[in-house]
């Protein structure tokens, strides 16, 4: 790096418990000014906590919170150069679309305020509606109007709690892809909460996955996609086959795995654990299903065979579950480049997938954990 | 509805659904219209004998007449009476409207140890008889030597007013979602900002009815009145103790002009407000 | 119109969450207890206390001096139950009545005439423009309307439903029709207030899952509309069972006479403060104790 700047934000040992309940433990986070950045985690993780103690809506227990480098730990939330998307963008319901954004500018006395109200609502495309009140906006003018409100004020973060939440899914692709312009647009620093993967990697440049007040892991969405670091960030973030294993060797760069009764090979910079038990982890699109008789490519890791148990078509893909003995379920998603299935229900198959797409965790952990679980909350 | 559009099977379930939907139908709406009759025949009755040609008592129709309308003070004490109500009702409304609010804030808003407590102070006096609270505020008064009078009864309305205050402005501070003031504070607005610019307006309709309701309890009140007044008259006091010698028609005058005045005020209010909604839905 | 979802008296909403930063609330809530103390607690107190004293000796009437005279409660209940327990009777009877009457029209207002806010508006108006006409007022109609020459009387009697000499007023039903004439607002605000946050679907999933609409009303509808009649029970029977101007006005002074009567009595004719005040402590507990035991069984503690 040529020069050193000034991070938008530092969380450094942060922690807030709810009398014995631990919602943020011990979080350190740095993040750079201009990025946008996504914390990603099921409900109750404590990242809207992280996210209000950012905006000085909650006082952290212990720990230091700074913005552009100013400790701003013991100021209240109007004292600090931030704003937020609410997640149900607490709109003022008694002042016009124009006062609302006008709201945060008036309050610092700001001048020009009318031209940047306006600058504002055009950027979100909503120019037009400034007369209005919020109960006369749908659901997606509502949204970016609180995001006109926030942006106004240029603040040195730009807070979003679950702002797109609450709208249906054709209207929430479109707007990811619009916060993605405005943001490269505008330039501020996004810090973005969601539990919805699929939002915080097509948006963020870094994704921060955090479970019960901690981090688990950070880096860019391909990174965490391909390389993750823990179970539930495995799972979580997309789904993983993971298949407990003991490392019985060494091949170069390659661990040997027992797994099942077959041996695969995971290379050894994807493996968080390079002894004793492990879980061998693939992803379910990297999966080939073999047929009686086909044999694998070489430097292919090869388990099985199993049975199919379930093929649904999805369009662009087939989806298929197969059971393997000691091992359990494997989930395999196959492009439909010629068609639909290729196999069919209860057909015996083996699996194979390239060696370079392996990674190996702890093994010591749950091979389920941060899994879609039908009982769970959203 | 389920009777149209529902079971395919035809036979006598369906039918008799259907039946009892229309008897209901019907049977509701005219229970309603008897009870609203109920309701308004004293005031009817009221209204009508404000018109009423009376000589020395107002009991028997003698002729119809504009003369109580044309001098609603004709009666002696009549007029004092309903200024007396007035400017009791406005400013026990006052007192106990800002008062209230400032106690439905901090139970709404805040959670701090002794809460149920001060939620039962305020629930008490709704659940304590107008005589026993007539007649606590007498023994302490008397005990006191307090001078009875225009105060004692303001000081005593007050007081039962504050819990119905309190109540009706929680229920509106419950229904406010509390990320309208974090909004406020996280677009720059300090805590007294916030609560002027977001709060407070937010809350005018609620404090408003509370006011309005307020002022409709003292108004009526005639028990803690009695207790409290000394020799002071407010308008319920003079009705009930001219009712032995007979009630002039200029106090019919009075109830029926505040009927109609209320009955004006929230009808306006409605339209307006209805006039309102279709202007923004269109 | 909040001010009626004001007067259901429910209205808690959820508890609030722990949000409160410094001592902000100790001045939102200083003027209201203070005021609450003075004016509530204190003279509560003063009750308590001049209902122990005792008749200062050899002095004139109305005098008295502190004591700690028990005797007074026991002379007083012995004394006065009849009008006591007549109060609760009367009071209930007409809380009874007032939900009969109170809940088809909280019921036409809040679900048939909804969408409609021109008549509901108007309906709700006539619900509250009463309470503008003086309630005494009111009840001196009702007196002259059921007057022993007046035409429901004359009509009563033409078609034989009263004997010649029967009359209307100065009787107990005449009270407890007083009663509930008066105090049928305080019902029906507080149900319609619950009535309208009726979700119409919910209604329409009854009748999807085969509910008749009697079964309909009795397993959806009614249940929960139950903070409203809750509300609305107290908001009537408190001050009924309290209440002195209709049995004066309507009633005959011996067998009709309340609770409130006698007090009002013992505070100004006979200025005998300490057994008016033990009756007030005794109506007021009894009152508390039914309230309590009421709300309990009814599961709406929150209503508090």
């Amino acid at each position: 790096m040529p020069e050193v700047t000034t991070p938008a934000l530092e969380l450094m040992s942060v922690t807030k418990s709810f009398g014995s309940f631990l919602a943020v433990d011990d979080l350190d986070l740095t993040i750079p000014a201009g990025s946008f950045f996504a914390l990603l985690g099921p409900s109750g993780c404590g990242k809207t906590t992280t996210l209000r103690m950012v905006a000085g809506l909650e006082q952290p227990t212990s720990g230091t919170v700074c913005i552009g480098g100013r400790d701003v730990t013991g100021d209240r939330a109007h004292r600090r150069p931030v704003n937020t998307v609410f997640q149900s963008y607490a709109l003022f319901p008694h002042l016009t679309i124009a006062d609302n954004v006008a709201f945060g500018l008036r309050r610092r006395r700001q001048h020009d305020v009318d031209a940047k109200v306006k600058e504002a609502l055009d950027l979100v495309e909503l120019g037009h509606l400034g007369e209005r009140k919020p109960t006369q906006l749908s659901g997606g003018q509502a949204q970016r109007v609180a995001l006109a409100r926030a942006i106004v004020n240029r603040p040195e973060l730009l807070l979003l709690d679950e702002p797109l939440g609450a709208l249906d899914l054709k209207l929430r692709r479109q707007m990811q892809l619009e916060l993605k312009r405005i943001q490269t647009e505008v330039g501020l620093t996004f810090v973005h909460v969601t539990h919805d993967q699929e939002e915080a990697m097509t948006m963020a440049d870094t994704v921060a996955v955090m479970n019960k007040g901690k981090i688990e892991q950070m880096g860019p969405p391909e990174e965490l996609y391909s390389r993750p670091h823990t179970a539930f960030v495995a799972n979580f973030l997309g789904q993983s086959n993971l298949a407990p294993g003991q490392v019985v060797g060494r091949e170069g760069d390659l661990l040997l795995v027992t797994v099942g009764g077959a041996t695969v090979k995971v290379p050894v910079d994807r493996a968080v654990a390079t002894t004793g038990s492990v879980l061998v982890g693939v992803r379910p699109e990297k999966i080939g299903l073999l047929i009686e008789g086909q044999e694998p490519s070489p430097n292919h890791n090869v388990v099985g065979p199993g049975i199919v148990t379930d093929v649904s078509f999805t369009g662009v893909s087939t989806q298929y579950q197969v059971e393997v003995e000691h091992l359990g379920t494997f989930g395999v998603f196959s492009q439909n480049l010629l068609g639909g299935a290729t196999v069919t229900l209860g057909t015996k198959v083996r699996l194979a997938w390239s060696q370079e797409f392996t990674f190996g965790l702890d093994g010591d952990q749950d091979a389920a954990e941060g899994a879609a679980d039908l009982d769970a909350e959203p | 509805m389920s009777a149209t559009t529902g079971p395919v099977v035809r036979g006598t379930v369906p039918t008799a659904r259907r039946r009892s939907w229309h008897l209901g139908d019907a049977l509701i709406p005219v229970l309603a219209a008897l009870a609203f009759i109920y309701l308004l025949v004293p005031i009817v009755y009221t209204v009508a004998f404000s018109f009423n040609d009376a000589g020395k008592s107002n009991l028997v129709w003698r002729g119809f007449t504009w003369k109580n309308w044309q001098n609603p003070c004709g009666a002696p004490q009549v007029c004092e009476a309903f200024r007396n109500s007035l400017s009791v009702g406005v400013v026990a409304t006052l007192i106990a409207t800002v008062i209230g609010t400032l106690l439905a804030l901090a139970l709404a808003r805040f959670a701090f140890r002794g809460r149920p407590a001060v939620n039962l102070l305020v629930f008490l006096p709704m659940s304590t008889p107008e005589v026993v609270l007539g007649a606590a505020l007498l023994a302490q008064f008397l005990s006191l030597r307090v001078q009875l009078g225009f105060w004692t009864v303001v000081a005593a309305h007050v007081m039962f007013c504050i819990s119905f205050v309190v109540v009706t402005v929680k229920a509106r501070v419950a229904g406010l979602d509390p990320a309208l003031e974090e909004a406020a504070a996280d677009l720059y607005a300090s805590p007294f900002q916030a609560f002027w610019r977001v709060t407070f307006p937010l809350l005018l309709p609620g404090i408003a009815a509370a006011a309005l309701l307020s002022f409709s309890l003292s108004f009526d009140d005639f028990i803690i009145t009695n207790f409290n007044s000394g020799s002071f008259t407010t308008f319920p006091k003079f009705v009930y103790v001219s009712a032995t010698r007979g009630i002039p028609p200029q106090a019919n005058v009075i109830g029926s002009f505040m009927f109609v005045a209320a009955l004006a005020i929230v009808l306006v209010a409605q339209l307006v407000s209805h006039a309102r909604g279709k202007r923004r839905a269109g | 119109m909040s001010l009626l979802a004001g007067l259901g008296a429910g209205g808690g909403g959820p508890a609030p969450k722990e949000r409160a930063r410094g001592a902000g609330h100790r001045w939102l809530l200083a003027p209201g207890l203070v005021y609450l103390t003075v004016f509530f607690i204190v003279p509560v107190g003063a009750l308590l206390a001049t209902s122990l004293y005792v008749p200062v000796p050899g002095g004139e009437l109305g005098q008295y001096q502190p004591a700690l005279h028990w005797q007074n409660y026991v002379d007083a209940l012995s004394q006065f139950w009849p009008q006591l327990v007549r109060s609760f009777v009367f009071a209930a009877i007409a809380t009874l009545a007032c939900l009969a009457i109170g809940y088809p029209m909280a019921y036409v207002i809040a679900v048939r005439a909804r969408g409609r806010s021109l008549l509901q508006g108007l309906l709700l108006v006539l619900v509250i423009a009463p309470f503008f006409t003086s309630f005494i007022l009111r009840t001196i109609a009702w007196k002259q309307i059921l007057a022993d020459e007046g035409p429901v009387v004359a009509a009563l009697r033409f078609v034989h439903l009263l004997p010649p000499d029967g009359r209307l007023t100065a009787t107990a039903f005449a009270v407890v029709c007083g009663l509930t004439y008066n105090f049928l607002p305080f019902m029906v605000l507080p149900v319609y207030a619950s009535l309208e946050r009726l979700d119409p679907r919910m209604l329409e999933a009854g009748a999807d899952l085969y509910a008749s609409p009697v079964t309909t009303f009795r397993t959806v509808t009614w249940p929960l509309s139950l903070p409203g009649v809750v509300g609305g029970t107290l908001l009537v029977f408190i001050p009924a069972a309290g209440d002195y101007v209709n049995s004066s006005l309507l009633g005959n002074n011996t067998n009709t006479a309340m609770i409130g009567q006698v007090i009002d009595a013992r505070f100004f004719k006979v200025l005998d403060y300490p057994t008016a005040s033990a009756l007030s402590v005794v109506l007021m507990a009894a009152i508390l104790l039914l309230v309590a035991g009421y709300v309990r069984r009814a599961g709406t503690e929150d209503l508090l």
